[in-house]
Formats: C-alpha cells, structure tokens, sequence
C-alpha cells in the first residue's frame, strides 16, 4: 500500500508483466492452428523479453540494455520478413495455412 | 499517476494479449497484437526509454504489423479449425506453462534488490543512447545491417514466384495461380 501513496511502481511488477505475456506467448504457440498466428506469439514472446531487458536497464541504470531491445527489434524485422515469406511458400505449396496439414516431415 | 499509468497499459496489454489467443480469425488477432504492442511503447516511456517507445511504435506497431495484416489478406485466411491435434496439446501444454510461469513468479517474487520506477527517474535520451551504440558497439551495428540486407535478399527470393511449389501432385490453385500469374 506504501507504493500507492508514493506513486512508484516496483519494478517487480514489470518484471511479472513480461512473464505473464511470455507465458500467453507460450499459450498461444501451442494452442493456435495458424501458421501465421503462432508465428504473432512468437513475436509476443519476444516483446515479453524486451519488456525485461528495458526494466533491467532501469533497474542498474545501463544503456546497453535498450541497446540490446533495440538489437532484437532489428532482428525481430529481418526475421518477420523471412518468416512471412516462408509462410508464403508454405501456402503456395500446399495450398493451407493449418499447422496440422503442414506434415511434410512427419515420420 | 505513474501507477495509474502502469495499471492502464498493464490490462491494456493482457488483455490484447488474451485477445490474440481467443480470437479464431487470424486479422482480430493481428489487431491485438498491435494493442499489445502500443501498450508497451508506454510502459517502455514509463520505465524512461523514449528512443525504444519510438522504435517500438514504427518498427513493431507500424512496420511488423502492417507485413503481418498484409499476409493475412494476400492468404486469405479464414478461421481456423479445431483438431484433436490441439487439444492433446493443451493437455499436455498448459500444466506445462503453468509450472514455467510460475516458477518464473516464484523467482522475482523472491528478488530483494529490484528497486522502483518513478516519473521522476529522468528519461535515457538518445544522445546517450547513441554514444554507446556508435562507440563502443559500431561493428555489431553495422553487422545488423548486413544481416537485414541478407533477410530483404532471403525474403525476396522465398516469396517470388514459382518458389516451393510441389514437383509431384497437383494442387487445383496451382495451375490457376500459373496462368493468372503470366
């Protein structure tokens, strides 16, 4: 209660924030039917960790930190870009976007 | 204020969160995912990182999203199906995230040293920011561009026509897909 009157959050709080959504991300990987779907929860997971690495740069007053957020956000992008276009060659060859039908390399 | 702040864009964030894993058509999970994403930039804004709030709204917001609902679109894709598949998967999957989230809970339940986030804490600016970056970290920065420049290639490559389709069967679209193309 003594955060309510002072109006700081605890850092803690972000920190349970980034792990309830990486697990939401974890959630939605293993439920969703969607390629591209489960493709967004990866993307969610990997915010989650940012959420971290920015409160932990907070935390110990480090730039390289956000440096590092800003690192994964670039690669986040190039992995977008190869990623949707896999996505694309998937659909072309099979003509389906269900992860289940997508069993090429099933023993 | 900033607990208020710190609330708002916490729900505003699971909720998105919870949203995407509800919803069965891939566009409305899109669009949560954007509400995730903004809602972010404000807790980064919150924890004093103006640059990467920036960087998080054009690149992941504008950039990563628009790709996505641009696919969802171009695909087509409609609701997805339910299969058995999946709900073995759930059985087996929730307990699984259920014990990782809360033995993740256990461990900064359990940290003593984390300290609090004020308004008052002062924003990293970009000066700062960028001392480091073209500094003391120039030549993992220009690797990164290296590898963007080899994604774009990579990208370009998978997606053109006529890339990874099937030598074997014969899918009805694809021979329509053909002559529409030329």
């Amino acid at each position: 209660m003594s955060s309510l009157v002072s109006q700081e959050v605890p850092l803690i709080f972000y920190l349970l924030l980034s792990a309830a959504l990486f697990a939401l991300g974890i959630v939605g990987f293993l439920i969703k039917r969607n390629l591209i779907t489960v493709f967004m929860s990866i993307e969610l997971m990997l915010n989650a960790v940012n959420l971290s690495f920015v409160t932990f740069a907070h935390q110990w007053h480090q730039v390289r930190g956000q440096i590092f957020v800003f690192f994964v956000m670039m690669v986040a992008a190039a992995e977008a870009a190869v990623g949707l276009a896999i996505i694309i060659a998937v659909f072309r060859a099979r003509a389906t976007l269900a992860v289940d039908r997508i069993d090429l390399m099933k023993l | 204020m900033h607990l208020i702040l710190f609330f708002l864009f916490a729900g505003f964030c699971l909720a998105g969160a919870i949203n995407l894993l509800l919803q069965s058509h891939p566009i409305n999970s899109a669009l949560s995912l954007i509400v995730v994403m903004t809602s972010l930039a404000v807790l980064y804004l919150l924890l004093g990182a103006e640059f990467l709030a920036a960087a998080q709204i054009i690149v992941y917001a504008g950039a990563i999203m628009v790709l996505f609902t641009f696919v969802v679109m171009l695909l087509n894709a409609g609701r997805e199906e339910r299969t058995m598949g999946s709900r073995t998967w759930r059985a087996v999957g929730f307990p699984a995230v259920v014990v990782l989230f809360a033995v993740l809970a256990t461990v900064i339940l359990n940290t003593r040293q984390m300290g609090v986030a004020a308004l008052s804490d002062g924003i990293t600016t970009v000066d700062d920011l960028s001392r480091m970056l073209f500094h003391e970290l120039l030549l993992p920065f220009e690797v990164t561009s290296v590898l963007i420049l080899i994604a774009i290639l990579g990208a370009v490559a998978l997606a053109r026509h006529g890339h990874g389709e099937p030598d074997g069967e014969s899918n009805p679209n694809r021979s329509r897909e053909r002559t529409v193309g030329k």
